[in-house]
């Protein structure tokens, strides 16, 4: 039964449920509503819910164990003896993955698969014909792994599609029977729905357990197998695909920290004076005009920014600057990705800002103004120390946002990693590195791509940090003036 | 609590403010009409009346601090020492050095208690070297009899004083501009009875220097610290005259009715 | 009044001496000042100028680099589909056709062309029929098999095709490709930019709205001119469809817990710090987590809506769960009470009044959320979504298990090729996302505006 049919089938049975359930309730009570302890459509509720959450629960639960028990099925059919002296039983797997995957399109095909298993050229012929690549030429022991796998699947899904229907049924069951005028179907129904809702808090709990362990699991494991003292100290950043690289975090450091650098100082100084033309003298039209216009900037993809980079703000920065002073050739550099960044992030720190001046109390003004004070000289007098530390706040979230950024330093910054301080030259970024360390065929043994697991968990740590401090000061600032 | 009443001498006659039908419009909500009033050198002039009867908007018009709300439109004339305050000539910035104000709400700027002082006269450049700005800012503080509370701790936030010292401060900070006439808008509003006694002795010794005009919507009040009395109903100046004129006999019912309780 | 303060102790300082000048008189300070306030009133004006400036020119240079995307220059030629070279068996049965390749299309593209331009009367010089096909889009002999192997009953007719012309000669009609650099080009030559004016002149070829731009999926890195975005705004459809039908109703639930049943104590604010967090934590750390959980945890296929879909939803969840708290928050205490105060459970009241007072907040945030989504390419990445998709994906659901692409992967896929024709098409892609987003945003505006409530 395919997945599709599997859940409309259940959900008919809920639904079945549902409507069975109330009008259940209604007859044990002899139609009359007064002697039901719930109104009907708790009880029809209840009924669907008993279907649909051991269901659920249970699909869950084995569609993540199914992966385990077909990879040690196919793996008890390797022999260690198979395995290439330049490849890994994990290679090898991801072969056997994608050999069952050929096979089953080839059976897809109306191709006869057990004929063509027995010929190892006919079936590679086969296998090109349907577009499926492989590393290594399949072997027998490979062909049953493929078979393994696909016997497994096959059966986990037939013993899933049996189990859920029979929960469903046995759910709907039981649902059912519970229904009398006594049961306080209202007060199950609400358990059950405030359990959910603490499950779908808890969501977001698991996603920062989840993101903290899968960087530290994979960061553990590469530095088992690479030592700490050069990954953090070697100025070098040379990864070798073949083994032997040295893989030093500190020219990635140096770029990102550039890049970031020279984007806050083109977005502080624009958003911060912005904020304050639109919080202090703008008139309620302009502010109404302008300030959408300018969060406009942060709601395009950074992708577009990426872009922007490469066709326009590289060559320009190259022709014009670059190449007449003679200090850099290349149109990818630290200056044009620092540049489109920092346009990028002007609405972090104007939005931000412009809040947190907001939120200055008039009396401040009216004092400072009341002395002959100029507008100016109050704003940078009284209103600006007043507002300083929300100020600091938005600095520190749009650095953190600077130093997360991928994809403008993706396109505009380059892959050369350098330690220089010639803001026209190419260099590159942590995420940049995560991104060309884990994109494309990987696997995940080698300390060239667990790297980039490092590197995540650095990243990772650094914008938590930033993160933290500036939400903390924030929210102080807002209470003080609450 | 001294009745400052027995002691009521007008010093001067000479005119330090004039206004001449002074009209005040909140976008089309005509909220003064044609308010004359003279206001006398080194004398404290109270405004009373009802809430929303414009007291608070005359006097924020004697500084210009209605330019900063953007709806507000004046028209007529104020004139301060005979110059007309709204000619386009006059700078604003330069007005409210002479006419300095103090709030409703203690107002102190998050700095420190010195720095709070010293804002005036650094941004007017009235003083030249640092002992001076310390002369200024201590003599400020003594003459709001503040100087004893905090001289051992100047550099602490004016922000951590009670509320009492915070408007005391704000006063100071308001003098410390040399200002020629103090406005006052409800400077006792937001103080305990203790905190208000004080302040009020502040402005009457205030009044051997300044021309002082207090808003208070309290009449005994206003009993106790001016010599002149406006009453203002409705956006209109009822009445104005000596202070023991307007309380013990009323020309206008109006007033009559305020005074003793019937109307605000 | 004997022992005021002020007699009490003695002035440290003398009397100020009293500036009584004119009010009228100018002040040299106060001059001094007040350009002090026109400069600091500038800089705030010359700051916005700036920032809208740069919003005015990366439009401007997107947009005038991506426009030509929509527009693409074709060829008319009437071809005889000769069923002697098409169908040598002569069954008709489209198996035993499909036997002839894109080769033997393509001759017959090249001949049909050159009998045309002969019929015109227009001169060659000393082109060769092979020249004669490169005047078209390598991926016109793929069309034309399709459409042969479509509808098998062409055969022996002539008719009138429509093919791409290649994108060289598109770039010349564009501005992209001039006659010098063509005569450095080992992919055309100023012979074939002249035969196109040629054609052009003879009404064979023409430049028109290019609607494939939208429908075809990706071509190969030679054939920028067949490359579209079909298969990149299905992907990204299914992974919008994924993402509201998982990020609304768990966002949703998580908010109305944390905003009216959870109890307020360490617990609840360790959750409402790091959903904050969360919001801010950098994209490509969530393909990381996808990569390492999604793929190789539980062993979901690569390059598939599903995973895509799966991240994007955790990224949108806080975003999402941040507007509805406040959403939220601003229903007044008052209707709960009055609620309560009816004898509903303290669900009921959340179902049936909080919630769908709240649901304008709730929709503008879920719409923000989306955008953003959708805009998003760094997880993608690390989860595969780069790899070179031509197939469609099939329907939902196993369809979300299918390899695709997605909008802006796609416009990454596209800035890393080598023909300078996908720089254009890059550019279009992104006009096309921006598409998606205006409409987007504008749906969430209005929706604010309209049901917007003050209470």
């Amino acid at each position: 039964m395919s997945l599709g049919l599997l859940v409309l089938t259940v959900l008919a049975l809920a639904a079945l449920g549902y409507a069975i359930g109330r009008r259940r309730a209604m007859a044990t009570a002899g139609g009359d509503l007064r002697k039901l302890h719930s109104l009907p459509t708790f009880y029809g509720w209840i009924t669907a819910l008993g279907v649909l959450i051991p269901v659920f629960t249970v699909t869950v639960i084995w569609l993540f164990a199914e992966g385990f028990v077909i990879h040690n099925s196919a793996l008890s059919h390797i022999d260690p003896a198979d395995v290439p002296a330049d490849s890994s039983v994990n290679l090898m797997m991801a072969d056997v993955t994608r050999l069952a995957e050929g096979l089953s399109v080839l059976q897809a095909k109306g191709t006869d698969v057990p004929a063509v298993e027995q010929d190892i050229e006919a079936l590679k012929t086969a296998l090109g014909d349907a577009g499926v690549a492989m590393g290594n030429d399949p072997t027998p022991s490979m062909i049953a792994a493929a078979e393994a796998v696909r016997g497994t699947a096959k059966a986990s899904r037939l013993g899933l599609s049996v189990v859920s229907l029979i929960l469903a049924v046995a759910g709907l069951a039981w649902g059912l029977r519970r229904i009398s005028p006594d049961f306080r179907a209202r007060n199950a129904t609400e358990k059950v729905s405030l359990g959910m809702l603490i499950a779908a808090s808890l969501i977001a709990v698991m996603t920062t357990v989840g993101i903290v362990f899968s960087l530290l699991a994979n960061t553990v494991h590469f530095f088992s197998i690479y030592p700490a003292t050069t990954f953090f100290f070697s100025p070098t950043w040379d990864p070798k695909f073949g083994g032997g690289s040295t893989l030093g975090i500190l020219p990635l450091v140096w770029g990102t920290l550039y890049v970031s650098v020279i984007s806050l100082v083109v977005a502080v100084p624009i958003g911060l004076f912005s904020a304050i033309y639109l919080a202090e003298y703008a008139s309620r039209r302009v502010r109404g005009i302008v300030k959408p216009l300018i969060e406009v900037l942060a709601g395009i993809p950074t992708i577009v920014y990426g872009l922007f980079a490469l066709i326009t703000v590289g060559p320009l920065l190259r022709d014009w600057i670059a190449m007449p002073m003679g200090i850099g050739n290349s149109s990818s550099t630290v200056m044009t990705a620092g540049l489109v960044m920092g346009i990028m992030i002007i609405p972090f720190v104007s939005s931000l800002s412009d809040d947190i001046i907001n939120a200055v109390p008039q009396s401040l003004r009216d004092g400072s103004l009341g002395l002959g004070a100029t507008p100016s000289e109050t704003i940078r007098q009284v209103v600006i120390p007043a507002a300083l530390p929300g100020i600091v706040g938005a600095i520190l979230l749009a650095a953190s946002r600077a130093i997360g950024e991928t994809m403008i330093v993706v396109l505009g910054a380059g892959a050369a990693a350098k330690l220089s301080l010639n803001p026209f030259e190419a260099m590159t970024t942590v995420t940049v590195k995560i991104v060309s360390q884990l994109t494309g065929d990987t696997e995940f043994a080698s300390p060239e791509t667990l790297v980039a697991f490092a590197l995540g968990l650095t990243l990772f740590t650094f914008t938590l940090g930033l993160n933290v401090v500036a939400l903390v000061i924030v929210r102080k600032y807002r209470e003080q003036y609450e | 609590m001294k009745d400052l009443r027995l002691e009521r001498d007008v010093q001067t006659e000479t005119n330090k403010i004039e206004a001449r039908k002074v009209q005040v419009y909140y976008g089309t909500n005509h909220a003064l009409k044609d308010v004359d009033v003279d206001i006398l050198d080194k004398t404290v002039t109270a405004f009373i009346g009802p809430s929303g009867c414009g007291k608070s908007t005359f006097l924020r018009c004697l500084n210009r601090m209605n330019d900063t709300v953007a709806s507000a439109r004046v028209e007529g004339m104020i004139t301060l020492d005979s110059e007309n305050i709204y000619d386009p000539r006059v700078d604003p910035v330069q007005l409210r050095a002479k006419i300095g104000m103090v709030f409703q709400k203690p107002n102190p700027f998050p700095k420190s208690i010195y720095d709070n002082v010293a804002y005036g006269p650094k941004i007017h450049g009235l003083t030249r070297t640092k002992a001076e700005l310390d002369e200024v800012v201590e003599a400020c503080l003594r003459k709001a009899a503040l100087w004893n509370e905090v001289k051992d701790r100047l550099q602490s936030p004016g922000t951590g004083l009670s509320g009492g010292q915070q408007q005391r401060l704000c006063i100071a900070r308001a003098i410390a501009t040399s200002p020629e006439v103090l406005l006052m808008d409800e400077p006792c509003s937001a103080l305990d009875p203790i905190a208000t006694a004080q302040v009020e002795e502040l402005i009457d010794e205030l009044r051997s220097q300044f021309s002082v005009v207090i808003v208070t919507h309290s009449m005994q009040q206003a009993a106790r610290v001016s010599q002149r009395t406006a009453f203002f109903h409705l956006g209109n100046l009822v009445e104005y005259g000596e202070t023991g004129a307007i309380f013990t006999n009323p020309k206008d019912p109006r007033t009559e009715s305020y005074i003793t309780g019937r109307i605000g | 009044m004997t022992n005021g303060p002020i007699t009490a102790e003695p002035m440290a300082a003398p009397e100020q001496p009293r500036t009584t000048h004119s009010l009228f008189a100018p002040d040299k300070r106060t001059a001094m000042r007040n350009a002090q306030e026109t400069r600091f009133r500038a800089y705030g004006l010359v700051a916005i100028v700036i920032a809208l400036l740069a919003l005015v020119w990366l439009l401007i240079s997107i947009f005038s680099a991506g426009l030509p995307a929509f527009r693409q220059t074709f060829v008319e030629i009437p071809i005889l589909l000769d069923a002697k070279v098409l169908d040598k068996a002569g069954h008709g049965d489209p198996a035993e056709m499909a036997s002839v390749t894109t080769i033997g299309y393509g001759k017959l593209i090249g001949k049909a062309l050159a009998t045309e331009v002969e019929a015109k009367g227009i001169d060659i010089g000393a082109m060769t029929p092979k020249d004669l096909v490169g005047m078209v889009s390598e991926n016109a002999a793929a069309d034309l098999r399709d459409m042969v192997l479509a509808n098998p009953k062409l055969l022996g007719t002539t008719v009138q095709f429509t093919a791409l012309a290649n994108g060289r000669i598109d770039g010349y009609f564009k501005g992209r490709v001039t006659m010098e650099t063509a005569a450095r080009d080992n992919n055309t030559s100023p012979e074939k930019l002249m035969l196109a004016d040629k054609l052009v002149a003879a009404g064979m070829m023409e430049m028109r709205l290019n609607t494939g731009f939208l429908s075809m999926p990706d071509a190969s890195d030679k054939r920028p001119e067949a490359a579209g975005l079909g298969v990149a705004i299905i992907g990204s459809l299914y992974m919008m469809a994924v993402v509201l039908c998982l990020a609304l109703p768990i966002g949703v639930a998580a908010s109305v817990y944390l905003e009216e049943f959870a109890p307020k104590n360490r617990w609840t604010d360790l959750i409402e710090v790091n959903i904050a967090n969360l919001a801010a934590v950098p994209s490509i750390v969530y393909g990381i987590l996808g990569l390492s959980f999604f793929i190789n945890f539980a062993g979901l296929p690569q390059s598939a809506p599903i995973v895509g879909g799966l991240v994007l939803t955790l990224m949108t969840l806080p975003r999402i769960i941040i507007p509805t708290r406040a959403a939220l928050k601003a229903v007044p205490p008052s209707i709960r009470d009055a609620a309560l105060g009816v004898g509903a459970s303290k669900l009921q009241t959340v179902t049936h009044h909080v919630l769908p007072l709240a649901m304008p907040g709730v929709l503008t945030g879920t719409i923000i959320g989306l955008a953003q989504a959708l805009g998003e390419t760094a997880p993608l990445l690390l989860i595969g979504m780069v790899a070179f998709v031509r197939d469609f994906p099939g329907a939902p659901l196993s369809g979300l298990f299918d390899p695709a692409s997605a909008l802006p992967v796609q416009i990454y896929n596209w800035t890393q090729r080598g023909d300078p024709g996908f720089v254009e098409r890059a550019s279009g892609a992104i006009i096309v996302l921006l598409v998606f987003l205006i409409v987007m945003n504008t749906a969430a505006i209005i929706l604010r505006r309209r049901y917007e409530r003050r209470w």
